[in-house]
């Protein structure tokens, strides 16, 4: 069994969740092959924070898709909480998606027409729960992200962080022992990505939920745990953060969004003046 | 997934686009109506023609005078001069399958009573004619076997012409003129209504037929004899002896042509039956081309909805949907829709044959088969032309579907 590549000090966490062995991932593009994944192995741990960086090509979303059970690697074993999920049909990585997974995506992915609270129902649907435990468990997870009172709004009537916020609480309604974030942050401007880094970051420090966070900004990164860099397929740097930002100090440091509007409305005026200035020459 | 939930999930993804929805049930609804609407009005018409020849009498077979050759000029039934009483009652001793027969001669004639007159057709018979063709009389009595072999001048009249001549008036025990001779009224028939061709059956006067013969046409022969036979199928089998007796009677050399005709009542309702079944199969069909095309529709729309939908599909797969959950979903939507469509078709189709039963005064049967057959048709048709974009759907790969702009 090839020895998984691990942070030093690391093992004082709690038990793996996480565990590749030697993964490998080819794609079939008819005359050609492409190998996105070469032989990776690694380990998470339950209650890590992992971010998950590389340059575009370098095989970080395959990683992301076989850690999510929505893909399977070519080669090499995958055990989640223990279980080699790597050679389960379809049928049985959905209901491993459902029951110990929670996804989170840059494009949001919520329903549209339909209400946050139905949207944050929408993973329990398939679990087979019913309708009052359904809707108890999806206002639970609504407020754990601050949300409750906006159950009946759609995601049309919701900001960006908001509709994250949304898409957080969908993937915890089913209590998974990971949560997946696939560049959660990429579609939202600096404050909301912060504030969205600090629910993560909560969820993290006083719930122990493992959270693997994929991203190509290194300073989102700089809010998780650990982070892994990969290149050509291949884990080539698996360290540490020495200097962990936290959300809640950096968001102090940062204007709310009244001081940002006045600043951008001064900066707008300035201009306007400049402009003024301009048509007098 | 449970079943009430996917329903939900279904009506919802269907209002969400209304008039797609509704002008995709439209092939349904307009295929099952017509379906519904022509098999009521098929089977109404197939009521109306047994009706007719249940009038025509019980186990009845029909014999005609044939067509008489003349130099090549062919006369039409009825033409020639051999069919006589002496045949009939050759029949009546010979065959055994006949029970009982009535011979008939017909003349149009003016009728007078008062100041009322009127074109008529006065049919020459006896009495049991009348039990041959199931035909009672409302008021007074069917004329006698007497004044038929005496030749009387008696009759029994229509409602028809019992309404024109004699309007409020009773014309049992009065007189009439038929041509310039006085007959007396014995009884009038009850009413039986139009026949299949729609000719008015009570526009009638019956007369012993001996002064049909005698005093009216100046003939010695028969047009026609109605016979009754002991059982439906006996009418059947009676054809072929009454043929043979009939051709030796009238010395027909082998080769030769008849010169009658035989019908049974078996045959004819044969007959209407086949044409009346061909029909409503045809016009069924093509009703029915048109729920393949609403089916087509169906599943174009099915396929747009699920290219529409692929982010949704990848989404709900992301979070644990099964290829059955994501299948089943969009099955049911296309189910309901033509199920939907359906309901709507049945009773479109139900309002349009009674407006046409009202209108063409025309008898509809609403078939409660049609009805049932056509709800689980249009589920079929959603079934099978939802299973593929639903089955398109269950296979996306929930990655590619994510990324899916």
């Amino acid at each position: 069994m090839p020895a998984t590549t691990e942070p030093q000090g690391a093992g004082s966490g709690g038990n793996p969740v996480i565990r590749l062995e030697n993964v490998f991932k080819t794609y079939d593009l008819g005359e050609i092959q492409v190998q996105a994944l070469r032989g990776v192995s690694l380990q998470v741990r339950e209650g890590e924070f992992v971010a998950v960086m590389g340059p575009s090509g370098s095989g970080k979303s395959t990683i992301m898709n076989i850690l999510g059970c929505l893909d399977r690697p070519t080669k090499g074993r995958y055990f989640l909480d223990g279980v080699d999920v790597s050679r389960m049909s379809k049928t049985e990585l959905a209901r491993i998606r459902n029951r110990k997974l929670g996804f989170v995506f840059q494009q949001f992915n919520l329903l549209s027409r339909t209400s946050a609270l139905e949207n944050v129902e929408l993973p329990t649907v398939y679990a087979g729960i019913s309708p009052e435990e359904r809707e108890r468990r999806a206002m639970e997870s609504l407020t754990r992200v601050g949300l409750a009172d906006r159950a009946g709004h759609h995601p049309s009537q919701l900001s960006g962080g908001q509709q994250q916020r949304v898409a957080i609480a969908r993937a915890l309604v089913n209590t998974p022992s990971i949560l997946l974030a696939d560049e959660p942050t990429g579609n939202l401007d600096s404050r909301t990505s912060v504030e969205i880094m600090d629910i993560l970051q909560t969820l993290n420090n006083e719930q122990g939920l493992t959270i693997v966070l994929v991203t190509h900004e290194p300073d989102i990164a700089q809010y998780s745990k650990r982070t892994m860099l990969f290149r050509d397929g291949k884990l080539v740097r698996d360290s540490f953060v020495p200097d962990r930002l936290l959300a809640r100090e950096v968001l102090k440091s940062l204007p709310t969004v009244e001081e940002q509007a006045a600043e951008d409305a001064e900066q707008e005026a300035r201009q306007a003046k400049l402009a003024e200035a301009d048509t007098t020459l | 997934m449970d079943f009430m939930n996917t329903f939900r999930v279904a009506l919802r993804a269907l209002a969400r686009n209304k008039m797609r929805s509704a002008l995709t049930m439209l092939g349904i609804i307009i295929g099952v109506a017509a379906v519904i609407a022509v098999v009521s009005i098929g089977q109404g018409a197939q009521y109306l023609v047994q009706q007719g020849i249940q009038a025509m009498g019980t186990n009845a077979v029909f014999i005609a005078a044939g067509s008489n050759r003349a130099g090549g000029v062919r006369q039409g039934y009825g033409g020639v001069k051999t069919l006589t009483i002496d045949d009939m009652n050759a029949i009546l001793r010979e065959i055994p399958l006949i029970k009982q027969a009535a011979p008939a001669v017909q003349s149009r004639q003016q009728v007078v009573y008062g100041n009322q007159n009127w074109n008529t057709s006065v049919t020459g018979t006896t009495p049991n004619y009348f039990d041959i063709r199931n035909w009672p009389v409302q008021a007074g009595s069917v004329f006698s076997e007497e004044e038929v072999d005496l030749a009387e001048n008696v009759c029994d009249i229509g409602t028809t012409v019992a309404k024109i001549l004699f309007a409020d008036e009773n014309p049992v025990g009065k007189t009439l003129r038929v041509g310039n001779l006085p007959f007396r009224v014995d009884g009038v028939l009850e009413s039986k209504g139009q026949n299949v061709t729609g000719q008015d059956q009570d526009d009638v006067i019956f007369a012993p037929y001996t002064t049909v013969q005698r005093k009216i046409s100046g003939i010695t022969w028969l047009q026609f004899i109605n016979a009754s036979a002991v059982t439906q199928e006996a009418s059947l089998a009676a054809v072929a002896p009454i043929t043979s007796l009939l051709r030796e009677r009238h010395r027909i050399r082998n080769g030769d042509d008849d010169d009658f005709l035989i019908r049974t009542q078996a045959d004819i309702a044969d007959l209407a039956n086949q044409t009346q079944s061909v029909m409503t199969m045809l016009l069924g069909g093509i009703a029915s081309v048109s729920l393949l095309v609403g089916g087509i529709g169906i599943m174009n729309i099915m396929l747009v909805s699920v290219t529409e939908r692929t982010r949704e599909i990848g989404v709900r797969m992301a979070v644990g949907a099964t290829e059955d959950d994501v299948r089943r979903q969009f099955l049911v939507e296309a189910v309901t829709l033509s199920m939907m469509g359906g309901a709507i078709g049945i009773v479109l189709g139900l309002v349009g044959s009674a407006l046409i039963s009202n209108f063409l005064t025309w008898p509809t049967l609403i078939s409660g088969k049609a009805i049932v057959a056509a709800a689980i048709f249009s589920a079929a048709v959603g079934i099978f032309f939802g299973y593929y974009p639903a089955h398109k759907a269950a296979q996306l790969d929930p990655i590619e579907a994510l990324r899916y702009e």
